[in-house]
């Protein structure tokens, strides 16, 4: 009995120290092919993977990142693979971002993973007329209605200065009627939601969302509704796109961090309960 | 006038943007559209409102010494030192606001984020107790969704994954879809309220 009083007053910094190693230790191992192969490809992931995968080649894709360095171990990889994805298909892409920080990650997804791919190398992307940063632009979802009416108007000059319609990949995108998919990777708002409000509902703009697991819940209606083609959920919902593109990533490579320490929560949960209901009644 | 001319202005602006979602006539979109200029002008002014208001709260602390105020000086004189590296030396790749960001900014803000991970497991110890009936359900089937979302969940039994995306597609839908209609009634209620004049505590009284 003395066992359980004690545990139930354990310093919290002890279960700070499991907490470091059920996340470390997995990153320092290499994950049995039988535990990839386990990773869940979701259907909201399987339907973007689908859409995208039926664009025909020289399609426009909007990509909007809406999130900054704190969410980038679940969302940057969500960029990535799909952004190998598209230019794979040979899609042109137009990044940009409604949050300060995010244009920032997009340099970040291009420069550190994916210019420096050796299948993508072949492809020898250009800026401007590949893909094209359009950079950062206050004003949340006024921007987005702005955008449906006038893209070069609410971004007038790219990431690097440029002025927007001088860029050759945007001299025949007027609005979202030349855009074939807007996929948001947000991390709360301005994100996925409003999105779905301003740009899909109003515009008629298909919508795919990629959020942190602790927004999906909020954004997953609509999928069902069909007012967002797919919606990756978190590391999990990244991992699943890196599974079903085949561009294994850090996703893939972080799950094995993630289930240990889902395991390791699980355990807490279980041995505080067990805890609580022994000693229940005396005093601790 | 000084409450009617705000209620006028509310009440042109909120009607004039319900019409513009149900008159597609390029007119009135390109006029739209060009309000919606002003707001995101306005919005990005907001901007200059959020140093001004850094300094107001941390002036009069850093002048009297109060506790803390030496870190209250630092953020300060670093948010300028930020603001003078981007406005005097851009923000592209290879400026010294650009390696600032990537070397101070971007690792502290996501070493903030990673603490939480320490937090909920302690949290999840020490607070997640099966007291009640619905405390037992949302511990139940919180554990039920950690161990589907990972791949553990198809070791233990192939179907898990399907089980944790019926739990999210179902249970947790319909509960979410009931707080959004419900929400989204209280929006358009409120926005009505506003337009029509009858709420008016956003211009500071009731």
């Amino acid at each position: 009995m003395e066992f359980w009083q004690k545990l139930l007053a354990i310093d919290r910094r002890i279960i700070f120290i499991f907490v470091a190693f059920a996340i470390i230790v997995p990153l320092f191992i290499i994950a049995p092919p039988g535990f990839l192969k386990k990773i869940d490809v979701s259907l909201p992931v399987q339907s973007l993977y689908d859409y995208v995968e039926n664009l025909p080649p020289g399609s426009k894709i909007m990509i909007a990142f809406d999130y900054d360095p704190p969410t980038t171990p679940e969302l940057q990889p969500m960029a990535v693979s799909f952004l190998k994805h598209c230019f794979t298909k040979d899609l042109k892409v137009i990044m940009l971002g409604l949050w300060p920080q995010g244009p920032v990650q997009a340099q970040f997804a291009m420069e550190r993973e994916i210019l420096v791919d050796e299948k993508i190398k072949a492809k020898n992307l250009q800026y401007g007329i590949d893909y094209v940063n359009l950079g950062f632009q206050a004003g949340n979802e006024f921007v987005i209605l702005r955008m449906g009416t006038d893209i070069a108007a609410a971004f007038p000059v790219d990431y690097f200065g440029t002025r927007t319609k001088e860029i050759p990949l945007m001299k025949d995108v007027k609005n979202f009627d030349n855009i074939r998919l807007v996929y948001n990777i947000s991390a709360g708002y301005p994100g996925t939601y409003e999105w779905v409000i301003f740009a899909g509902d109003r515009f008629g703009v298909k919508i795919a969302g990629g959020n942190t697991a602790v927004q999906y819940p909020h954004n997953s209606p609509y999928v069902q509704t069909g007012q967002l083609v797919g919606l990756l959920g978190g590391m999990a919902g990244a991992a699943g796109y890196e599974k079903v593109s085949g561009y294994l990533g850090k996703a893939t490579k972080y799950m094995l961090s993630q289930a240990v320490s889902h395991a390791m929560v699980i355990f807490f949960i279980i041995l505080g309960n067990l805890a609580y209901f022994i000693t229940r009644g005396r005093k601790v | 006038m000084r409450k009617e001319v705000p209620l006028i202005i509310t009440f042109l602006a909120g009607a004039f943007f319900i019409a513009d979602y149900f008159i597609p006539h390029t007119g009135f979109s390109d006029l739209a559209a060009k309000i919606n200029g002003w707001a995101i002008i306005v919005l990005a002014a907001s901007y200059i409102l959020g140093v001004l208001n850094i300094l107001r709260i941390n002036y009069g602390r850093v002048a009297k010494r109060e506790k803390d105020w030496i870190l209250k000086l630092i953020l300060v004189l670093c948010m300028f030192f930020m603001l003078g590296a981007g406005i005097f030396g851009g923000i592209t790749e290879g400026t010294l606001f650009d390696w600032f960001f990537v070397n101070t900014f971007t690792p502290m803000q996501a070493t903030m984020f990673a603490l939480l991970a320490f937090y909920i497991a302690s949290a999840a110890f020490r607070a997640f107790r099966v007291r009640t009936v619905q405390a037992a359900l949302l511990a139940i089937t919180a554990v039920l969704v950690m161990i589907g979302r990972v791949p553990i969940g198809e070791t233990i039994w192939k179907s898990f994954p399907d089980f944790t995306e019926w739990i999210m597609n179902v249970p947790q839908l319909a509960g979410k879809r009931a707080i959004l209609i419900g929400a989204a009634l209280g929006a358009i209620a409120t926005g009505l309220k506003v337009i029509t004049g009858l709420e008016r505590t956003y211009m500071g009284q009731d």
